[in-house]
């Protein structure tokens, strides 16, 4: 599998271990109904959670502001050429070596950024948990048969697929992006969901939901979901971060859309107009920093989640 | 154990033949006429050339034949190795281009993924539960995992290549000097792979740091560490006993992750002009020569699903549940 592999290695593979082979203790909280009080608690005193949450939330304001702050349009030549840092005329992170406005680039990748992990990692997040609670509830052969599937599709490495796929593609957009990404990333999600589903299939309260004659989709999501909802959201987070890294690396590639700027197509063009060699800093740092900011206070925020909901974890 | 091999062999059949499908579906599934829109698209000047490529086209795409004979001599010329005729680099075929670039990848990512697995997990390991180890090392580890692979590396030639000017730009040896199997020849290879050899083994490791990191936390929080720890059983064992079984995820994470270290690799070749075949996909995109992309493609997954396999047999060997069949092992 692609990026999301990377990230597997923190919570993912937990699970995709507990799946298999080492019997982990599945981290599935059972909070009485007082909790939501005590979970705020613990989370306002822990600092990796108000931290990432802080550094996400900025970057966020940035994509949503940005864009209107900036006084050119991200496309457009109309600045001198490589100006450094300045305030005049409003390049305040200098212009290309072809005269765009960095800065303009900059707030509108950022929102770029935003809106494929969002979008990406939300269909991945949906298909990761239809999959995953289809096969832990149901078991029997519609498990072995979409496990069968997710295996495939979690052996292909999702990033060559995608470059075959937007290779042929003549217009790209965000969204095609975003939506192949998603298509693409979900399986290491539905593992871990299946997992979770799995374990919580056989405690008394489903029992008895099913007893009292509930439809299977009434008891996954009245009864099974909710009981995970953290897990759900942190893998979410995971998702998310990972459509992010993708995407960045596909469009470093060449790949990216056709219609606007990225993250990381900045730094494809910076590369391919030799801007490391003419030391146009301003131009190649900015991208590659924002996409290191989101992504990683995404995980910082990811491990105070996992330490708020699981006691265990806390006493540090 | 061999039902689980045959199980794992069967996935990856099936993965292959799925793969081979997509990357056969591909062209096909796009509107129009697949041959003529990629002669509009790549513009040859020369008509000799034109006719030949146009020629190549036809006879890979076999469009005249039903749709069932198409795919099934694509499996044919798959099967026999050809892949192909570059039209960028006319005529040299798809596989020679690939088999040039190859040794260069992978003398990048075998190092790169194995030593950053090793130095990555002993880091976490290390880290896990000692509060200023891990107060400083965890949030090192969440930064480099979050980095994007071309970032890193355009950060390290830029201070290393560009400004300092210790080692090299680009490319993977002076063309300038000499090329036979000399000291002087290796010690300049050296110097032109160092710097993409380390930007990749740097984001790669932040990401197996944090996961056994994390590991180790659960584990020590099983009970059978703290049952350990109740008979009064030394720190240190418990620790060695919570890393082993740690290490299991770990091995199959490996080959997880190998998706994400292989796309790392290619972004990271790009930046350093390094030949491998991350430049020539990048080359190949650029002129829309699709015929390397696609088959850089299949190269790409067979030899994934090839890795897959050394993993699932370390597995057996390590994980000796998967042996005698109590559980299923590796990541089936």
């Amino acid at each position: 599998m692609s990026v999301p592999g990377r990230m597997s290695v923190s919570t993912a593979t937990k699970d995709v271990a507990a799946d298999v082979a080492v019997a982990l203790p599945a981290p599935v909280e059972e909070r009485p109904a007082s909790g939501l009080r005590e979970t705020l608690y613990f989370a306002a005193r822990n600092k990796k959670l108000v931290f990432g949450l802080a550094v996400t939330l900025s970057m966020l304001a940035i994509a949503i502001v940005g864009p209107y702050i900036a006084r050119h349009p991200p496309l457009e030549y109309g600045g001198q050429l490589s100006v450094p840092p300045t305030t005049r005329d409003g390049y305040w992170l200098g212009t290309t070596l072809l005269g765009q406005d960095v800065f303009a680039q900059f707030v509108t990748g950022v929102r770029m950024a935003f809106v494929v992990g969002a979008l990406g990692g939300g269909i991945a997040a949906i298909i990761g948990m239809v999959v995953g609670f289809t096969a832990g509830y149901r078991g029997g052969i519609v498990d072995e048969l979409l496990n069968m599937v997710t295996n495939v599709v979690l052996v292909i490495p999702t990033f060559a697929l995608l470059l075959v796929i937007a290779a042929y593609l003549q217009v790209r957009g965000i969204m095609t992006e975003a939506i192949f990404i998603g298509l693409t990333s979900w399986p290491w999600a539905a593992r871990a969901v299946r997992a979770q589903t799995f374990s919580l299939t056989s405690r008394d309260f489903v029992s008895l939901a099913r007893l009292s004659g509930e439809s299977s989709w009434k008891i996954i999501f009245k009864e099974i979901a909710p009981n995970m909802s953290s897990y759900l959201f942190m893998m979410f987070i995971l998702l998310f971060g990972g459509a992010i890294l993708i995407a960045a690396t596909l469009d470093f590639i060449g790949l990216g859309p056709s219609n606007t700027i990225s993250l990381g197509m900045m730094m494809q063009l910076s590369v391919q107009n030799a801007a490391l060699q003419l030391h146009l800093w301003w131009w190649f740092l900015p991208p590659g920093l924002a996409i290191m900011l989101i992504v990683g206070s995404l995980y910082v925020m990811n491990v105070g989640l996992d330490e708020v909901f699981n006691p265990r974890l806390r006493s540090m | 154990m061999l039902r689980y091999l045959l199980r794992k062999l069967l996935i990856y059949a099936l993965t292959f033949v799925v793969a081979v499908t997509i990357d056969w579906s591909i062209p096909h599934l796009m509107p129009g006429n697949p041959v003529l829109t990629l002669m509009g698209r790549i513009q040859i000047q020369d008509p000799r050339v034109a006719q030949h490529v146009y020629a190549s086209y036809m006879r890979s795409f076999n469009l005249d034949l039903p749709l069932w004979k198409q795919y099934y001599y694509f499996w044919v010329s798959l099967l026999h190795g050809d892949l192909g005729t570059s039209i960028l680099q006319f005529p040299a075929p798809v596989s020679s281009i690939i088999l040039h670039a190859v040794p260069y990848t992978l003398g990048l990512l075998i190092p790169a993924t194995l030593l950053s697995w090793y130095v990555g997990n002993k880091l976490g390991a290390l880290a896990a539960r000692r509060k200023v180890l891990d107060n400083t090392l965890l949030p090192f580890g969440y930064l480099l995992t979050a980095t994007p692979y071309m970032w890193l590396a355009i950060l390290m030639s830029f201070v290393f290549a560009v400004t300092l000017q210790w080692l090299p730009v680009g490319f993977a040896y002076d063309p300038t000097a000499g090329r036979g199997w000399s000291l002087a020849f290796g010690y300049d290879l050296f110097r032109h792979w160092l710097l993409p050899f380390l930007s990749l083994f740097l984001v790669a490791c932040g990401g197996w740091a944090i996961g056994m990191r994390n590991l180790i936390i659960y584990e020590l929080e099983s009970d059978y560490a703290h049952y350990l720890e109740s008979l009064g059983a030394p720190r240190k064992l418990v620790r060695k006993y919570a890393f082993r079984n740690a290490l299991l995820p770990q091995i199959t994470g490996l080959a997880l992750a190998l998706g994400a270290v292989i796309a790392g690799a290619l972004v990271t070749e790009i930046v350093f002009s390094y030949p491998g075949l991350g430049y020539q996909i990048y080359r190949a995109i650029t002129n829309e020569d699709y015929f390397v992309i696609q088959g850089i493609f299949l190269f790409i997954i067979v030899g994934v699903l090839i890795a897959n396999f050394v993993v699932d047999i370390v597995y057996m060997i390590v994980d000796p549940r998967t042996r005698i069949g109590m559980q299923e092992g590796g990541q089936a």
